[in-house]
């Protein structure tokens, strides 16, 4: 166990897409307990600059790990398939199809309520994205194919953050 | 480290190492400083037992000056040299500050050569100020205040800012305290503190909202209580939305409604006073007159209390925008919320609670005083940060409030790190060079959400020299953007490919620089009666012992871990300090040892110590492992 330990070695957790958020969460509290710069004020400059990596540390581990799309990118890269979103946008025709549907509706929608529906509909595809994550890399152990679902992941969350900026708007 | 010394519950170890720390709020109308006493958090009175110091300062035309009540007593008779509310000024340039027109206080605009305007500075009697120099005049009273209340000098301090500072206006706090004489042992966050208050006192779990509207600041925090894990989920807010904005749009209302003209400066500040008082009257009432004497008229004019709601109904309704989006941001609905928390003393004003119950569905949290909340929670989090409480085991995990980016081509934001993300935190960015034998390069750092720089704060431009000469773009620089627990930015970069570090220089763009704060030290800030030398001493020998004392107590737990050889080295280099420290005991002896020599000996043995701390951090972290793993068996 050292600071390059990976995110799965330093919460003791199986490296695998499944798990359990409460697990991670409480894992994390535990380890900020030991390591926080806090338990080590009175310590000396010495105690707190080492403190201060490891709670980076940790709380980087903890960002990683909490995201289920920032995990299946993690799991991706540390099996060789790292997922190059910025010079890699090819997506099937279906899936942008569907972008383009997305995006005409939030042009349109002028209510809260157009705005809820189409967040329900961006979840759900958001959870399909998931089910196929895990699928992909714990059952299959494609790791290839897991980064593409990661990508047009990456292309929903976008749209989730378009839509709250547009809420932002309306709520003006 | 947690596990080292056992003692009896809520004892220190030795009472006699007992260290005084105190927790101080530093607030736009008022201040007040906390300690733990007896096992119970509870603000200090000054001499005639009034707690609050209201954070205002009057500079007299012989050099004096006055702070607090004394102060204020003069407010509307010396407008110009009273300075009262400068919190709001705190990391801001002079075309940030939008009243500055209302305000009865020359504004002095800043150097042209500064990056971004600097911060604003006011002209007074006593010479030109900047708000740090009148926070620190705050600070340095309550400062006072502790070590007479415990007849002791005091080890360090916890200051609260409110969640939704910028890191300019963090830094400008943590000057402030510099120049106070004051070690700082930690900035928090206003709503995080008033959350340790309550929620040590009411052994709470769940997740609470904290509404904190002060006299100039407004935070909503959400947090998560776990077997005394404070997290905060998420924070918002506006550092510019406060109760002086109540007090200004009624004083607006009432010259309109009045064909008033304000001339003097003197007007001005007694139309302010006269709307606090006219608005602190209408918690209680439902109609009462506004009183005023101007130099052009005598103002005595009924203010019914829906009057009042209605012409500030904009900005409370400003506040609940945010509370909306502190709840998005936490990715939770209203009805997660287990209770809301009250905070600051603008939260009496009846509309505030009634706006706020009518949103959570839930009666707000109101049996702690909301002016004291924050400073006893800051008081807990003191005593256990020097190491004075063992029974408690509490562990606060705040955010960074705004985010935090850097400029690119097109005066576009490429952000770095997101708001509400847990701090500490660092993130990690490698740049290359544009031009053959490039060797310095220009970042600019800005906080907030938009995507355009020029709609963000600027904080700061870092310049990095020393970077080897090499083909354009072959250079790796890594560049670390470290935000600390105190929630302050930090920049190192190092070449990857030569492993050079580069060098930085930092020109804040509303901060001060170190030459600015190492000038108002010497100018004898707050320090005017001491002999600077004899000070300097006494600080490098505090510092000294307690260097000497957090290595013993780390031998005495982990020694175990150093080689024969390591053990020798650390031994040598305690022995050292403690020599230079005896010899200081006669002072008047030609040998003695001056502050430098023991802050040398001091630092060595810091450095000497490190490894040995990283050492110890391991075994920490290891421990903890294996507690959960012999749980999950």
């Amino acid at each position: 166990m050292n600071l390059q330990s990976d995110d799965f070695e330093l919460f003791g957790l199986p490296r695998q897409f499944a798990q359990e958020r409460s697990a991670i969460d409480a894992r994390w509290k535990e380890l900020q307990r030991e390591a926080h710069p806090d338990r080590f004020a009175a310590q000396g400059a010495a105690a707190q600059r080492v403190a201060m990596q490891w709670s980076v540390r940790i709380n980087e581990a903890y960002q990683r790990l909490k995201d289920p799309m920032r995990r299946a990118a993690y799991l991706c890269e540390l099996h060789g398939a790292p997922i190059r979103a910025e010079d890699n946008t090819a997506m099937p025709a279906q899936f942008l199809m569907q972008q383009m549907d997305w995006r005409e509706a939030l042009e349109e929608a002028a209510s809260a309520a157009a705005l809820d529906a189409l967040d329900d509909e961006v979840a759900s595809a958001r959870s399909a994205a998931l089910r196929q994550c895990q699928q992909l890399i714990d059952e299959q152990r494609d790791y290839a194919g897991a980064s593409r679902q990661v990508r047009a992941l990456m292309f929903i969350a976008r749209f989730a953050d378009d839509i709250e900026r547009r809420r932002d708007q309306q709520g003006q | 480290m947690a596990l080292l010394q056992i003692s009896e519950p809520g004892q220190s170890p030795d009472p006699h190492q007992r260290r005084i720390a105190v927790g101080i709020d530093l607030g736009t109308t008022h201040s007040l400083v906390a300690a733990v006493r007896n096992g119970v958090a509870e603000c200090l009175p000054d001499g005639q037992g009034r707690v609050l110091l209201p954070s205002v300062v009057r500079y007299l035309d012989n050099g004096g000056r006055q702070i607090g009540y004394d102060a204020m007593a003069e407010q509307s008779q010396d407008a110009r040299n009273t300075i009262a509310s400068f919190k709001r000024f705190m990391g801001r340039g002079l075309a940030d500050i939008a009243e500055a027109g209302k305000l009865p206080y020359d504004f002095v605009a800043p150097a042209a050569d500064a990056a971004e305007g600097g911060m604003v500075r006011i002209a007074t009697a006593g010479g030109e100020k900047s708000p740090v120099e009148l926070s620190a005049e705050i600070l340095a009273t309550l400062r006072f205040r502790a070590e007479d209340t415990f007849n002791d000098d005091l080890y360090g301090a916890v200051i609260t800012v409110p969640a939704y500072f910028d890191d300019a206006q963090r830094q400008a706090t943590k000057d402030a305290a510099r120049l106070a004489g004051i070690n700082l042992l930690r900035l928090i966050n206003e709503p995080t503190a008033a959350a340790i208050a309550y929620g040590l006192d009411n052994a709470s779990e769940g997740v609470y909202a904290v509404y904190d509207l002060g006299g100039g600041t407004f935070d909503i925090s959400i947090l998560r209580l776990t077997q005394g894990v404070f997290e905060v989920i998420s924070t918002g807010g506006d550092s510019a939305l406060g109760g002086d904005d109540y007090d200004a749009a009624l004083a607006d209302w009432v010259v309109q409604q009045c064909n008033l003209e304000l001339v003097t400066a003197s007007d001005k500040s007694a139309m302010r006073v006269a709307a606090r008082a006219c608005k602190e009257a209408l918690t209680a009432t439902d109609l009462i007159a506004f009183k005023a004497d101007i130099s052009s008229a005598r103002v005595d004019f009924p203010v019914k209390r829906e009057d009042f709601e209605a012409i500030t109904a904009a900005l409370t309704a400003r506040s609940m925008a945010a509370v909306r989006r502190a709840l998005r941001d936490a990715q939770l609905s209203r009805e997660d919320i287990r209770g809301v928390v009250m905070v600051g003393g603008s939260t009496r004003m009846p509309q505030i609670q009634r706006a706020v119950a009518e949103f959570f569905g839930t009666e707000p949290l109101t049996n702690l005083n909301p002016d004291e909340v924050v400073a006893l929670g800051a008081a807990i989090q003191a005593n256990q940060l020097a190491g004075n409480s063992t029974a408690g085991d509490m562990l606060l995990l705040d955010v960074i409030p705004l985010s935090l980016g850097i400029e690119t081509m097109g005066g576009l934001v490429e952000r770095i790190v997101a708001r509400n993300e847990t701090i500490p935190t660092a993130k990690a960015q490698d740049f290359t060079t544009y031009k053959d034998g490039q060797t310095a390069l220009a970042i600019h750092v800005v906080q907030g959400e938009r995507d355009l720089v020029a709609d963000c704060r600027s904080l700061a431009r870092f310049e990095l020299r020393g970077i080897p000469p090499m083909a354009a773009g072959a250079a790796r620089i890594r560049v670390t953007f470290t935000v600390d627990a105190d929630g302050l930015l930090s920049v190192n970069a190092r070449e990857q490919g030569s492993g050079v570090e580069a060098r930085i220089d930092v020109k804040p763009s509303y901060g001060l620089s170190d030459d600015q704060i190492a000038r108002m030290l010497q100018d004898g800030f707050a320090t005017a009666a001491q002999d600077m030398r004899t000070r300097a001493l006494v600080e490098a020998r505090v510092d000294a012992d307690r260097m000497l004392i957090a290595t013993q107590s780390a031998l005495d737990a982990d020694g175990d871990v150093l080689a024969d050889d390591e053990r020798r080295k650390i031994d040598l280099l305690m022995q050292a300090l403690r020599s230079l420290i005896d010899a200081g005991n006669a002072p008047d002896s030609p040998d003695a040892p001056d502050a430098a020599a023991i802050e040398v000996a001091t630092e060595a043995l810091a450095q000497g110590t490190e490894a040995f701390a990283a050492q110890r951090m391991n075994r920490g972290i290891q421990q903890a492992l294996a507690g959960k793993n012999v749980q999950s068996l």
